[in-house]
């Protein structure tokens, strides 16, 4: 047998005392993993979502509610702004591209959003089924709604009004199903996308009395947001100034308002995070008395080793194998342990393509398990080892029994 | 085989443990006798090249141990020497077969289960095998542990007290197990025991040699003085 066959032997010839190590290991390396993977989901689904979209424009109020209610749809928006202000920005020269954002009704919770195919196109979205819409009232599903709720091409369907489920129903203008996206992995899976004028329609339909007020209503037409692609990175530095002091509305970029977000959230996580190093190093003393022991026990099998002709690094060897093969186990045992926790916390939060992905990930960061777990079973290891070396082998084969 | 002179060993503050000059030819029975503490454990250890003798010579099979290295003297030891503790240290977690293989191992060696099957047979254990050392009865697990230190075909087999809790019949049947063992691998063969039935066993062997280590006249600390040179019986 090889020293991993013997390491492998000896460490299973105790076996709660290595079942023991290897459930603490496990549940610190859990932890750990179950960290790593949360943080590396919100990212990649805060990158998918924001990827491209430099700025947001929309109503003052607070610049995280913007991006959270306009670009990942959890929250509710500050209010809305006219389009004759939204149509200006085109003007600048600093603005490539504008999507408009309309937000205000839903269907079974699913966010009725009101924009231009360009969001289509900025997301790469890819249709399973149809076309896109070409008139107001007609939509295209997300395809988790279309999963979902059962719908399919040509069937019909009324808005609700507000952004969760629930609201009066808009009954006399049905929407007409188009187009259904293929899976895409960000928000829009999530939504039922529609022309702009559909969201006006809806509302100045059930408002007007008459033409005139029809009219009225047309002219003072208004957007929730819209999302600014620059023509060059510098506008970063001049463009949202300029907004928020000569606009009534305000600019909030992506990417400084979610570094924010996931430094709060950072927070809690580096709580977390300390509470898997206690875990950790828990377990790290317990694999460390266990060899410990295991070393004391064996002093004599230890000795007889070195009589038989084995160098003492030989020996060191096979210790430092054995708490190897505790690392191996537990990070295996770990790894598990975290994916599962993820996937039952996407499963327990509905949260589907939300934040969580569906499926296993191996971001790079999760390389840090297995090195962890080697590095505290090498560390537990070390003095035992030590100690394997300085034994005296002629006094310990002088022990009488 | 073996030759000592003017061996002298130092444990800690103690005063030293000085050793008769001896020589033992090859194939020999050495009888080493003597009281608690007067150096027997550390001959055989300082034979085993396990320490360094503080002065004096002594080589082994016309080795000069105060030469090797560490690492030599660990080569020397997997090669040369088979020991039968008294306590026999048979590991708890691994069956006969692998005990013996360890053997192998410790040596640097890629393990050769036909030899371990084949010592094992000689010793009329061979269906132990697969057995954990719990169970096994005391004598089998002698002949097991006497089966792992010939395994090497060594040159020179120590025993420490080996009949120390065995009744008369017993006794004497380890001690002629022993010297059949030793005399089939024509290995030179020394016991350390201040057990008389040892001697009564021995004593049909053609070669034996008997030593006596004695305390020092200090008392805690050892001396020696050989008793009787070589003694052809």
């Amino acid at each position: 047998m090889s020293t991993l066959a013997y390491a492998w032997r000896y460490l299973w010839a105790r076996p709660m005392a290595a079942l023991l190590n290897v459930l603490l290991l496990s549940l610190g390396l859990g932890s750990m993993t179950f960290l790593l993977l949360v943080s590396h989901h919100v990212e990649l689904a805060f990158d998918r979502d924001l990827a491209g979209i430099d700025v947001v424009v929309g109503a003052k109020g607070s610049p995280m509610q913007l991006i959270l209610s306009g670009v990942l749809h959890l929250d509710v928006p500050p209010g809305n702004v006219p389009l004759a202000a939204v149509n200006a920005l085109k003007k600048n020269p600093l603005v490539a591209e504008i999507i408009p954002i309309s937000l205000g009704d839903n269907l079974q919770g699913y966010r009725i959003v009101g924009t231009s195919p360009s969001y289509l196109i900025h997301y790469q979205a890819t249709l399973a089924q149809g076309r896109v819409w070409d008139a107001p009232m007609q939509v295209v599903l997300g395809a988790t709604v279309a999963r979902t709720l059962g719908l399919h091409l040509g069937q019909k369907f009324a808005g609700s009004h507000g952004l969760g489920a629930g609201g009066h129903t808009h009954g006399d203008q049905a929407y007409t199903v188009v187009g259904v996206l293929a899976p895409h992995g960000g928000v829009i899976d999530r939504l039922v996308m529609t022309d702009s004028a559909s969201v006006w329609k809806v509302h100045e339909d059930a408002h007007a009395l008459d033409d005139e007020d029809r009219q009225a209503l047309e002219d003072e037409r208004e957007v929730t947001m819209a999302l600014v692609r620059y023509t060059s990175p510098l506008a970063a530095v001049t463009f949202p100034r300029w907004v928020n002091t000569t606009t009534e509305m305000q600019a909030a970029a992506p990417a400084l308002e979610v570094t924010r977000l996931l430094h709060m959230l950072g927070l809690g996580t580096e709580v977390l995070r300390a509470f898997a190093g206690l875990l950790l190093f828990t377990a790290g003393l317990s694999v460390f008395i266990a060899l410990w022991n295991a070393v004391r026990e064996r002093r004599g099998d230890l000795a007889l080793l070195r009589m038989l002709g084995a160098p003492a690094s030989r020996i060191g060897l096979l210790l430092t194998a054995e708490a190897l093969w505790l690392a191996l186990v537990s990070a295996l045992c770990g790894l598990a342990l975290g994916q599962a926790f993820v996937l039952g916390l996407g499963w327990v939060l509905g949260l589907e393509s939300q934040l969580m992905a569906t499926g296993l990930l191996w971001p790079h960061t999760l390389w840090v398990v297995p090195a962890l777990a080697a590095l505290v079973a090498l560390g537990a290891a070390v003095l035992p080892v030590w100690q394997a070396y300085q034994s005296d082998v002629l006094q310990l084969l002088q022990t009488k029994e | 085989m073996i030759e000592t002179r003017q061996l002298q060993f130092v444990y800690g503050a103690a005063p030293p443990l000085l050793f008769p000059d001896v020589t033992v030819p090859q194939g020999a029975v050495v009888l080493l006798s003597g009281p608690s503490g007067s150096g027997k454990s550390t001959w055989l250890a300082l034979l085993a090249a396990l320490v360094k003798p503080k002065h004096g010579a002594l080589t082994v099979a016309g080795q000069d141990l105060r030469a090797l290295s560490g690492r030599g003297a660990d080569a020397w030891r997997a090669r040369c020497i088979g020991f039968l503790p008294q306590k026999l240290y048979l590991s708890a977690a691994l069956t006969v077969q692998h005990n013996l293989e360890l053997a192998f191992w410790a040596a640097g060696l890629p393990g050769d289960t036909q030899r371990v099957r084949q010592v094992l047979a000689q010793l009329g254990v061979a269906e132990l095998a697969q057995r954990l050392p719990s169970q096994l009865s005391g004598g089998q697990a002698q002949r097991v542990a006497l089966a792992r230190a010939v395994l090497m075909q060594p040159l020179l087999l120590l025993a420490d007290e080996p009949t120390a809790s065995l009744d008369d019949a017993a006794a004497q049947g380890a001690v002629q197990i022993l010297v059949n063992a030793a005399q089939e691998y024509k290995a030179t063969l020394v016991i350390a025991t201040h057990d008389a039935r040892v001697a009564q066993t021995v004593s049909a062997c053609t070669a034996v040699v008997p030593i006596l280590l004695h305390l020092s006249p200090a008392g805690s600390a050892s001396a020696l003085s050989m008793a009787t040179g070589r003694l052809q019986a």
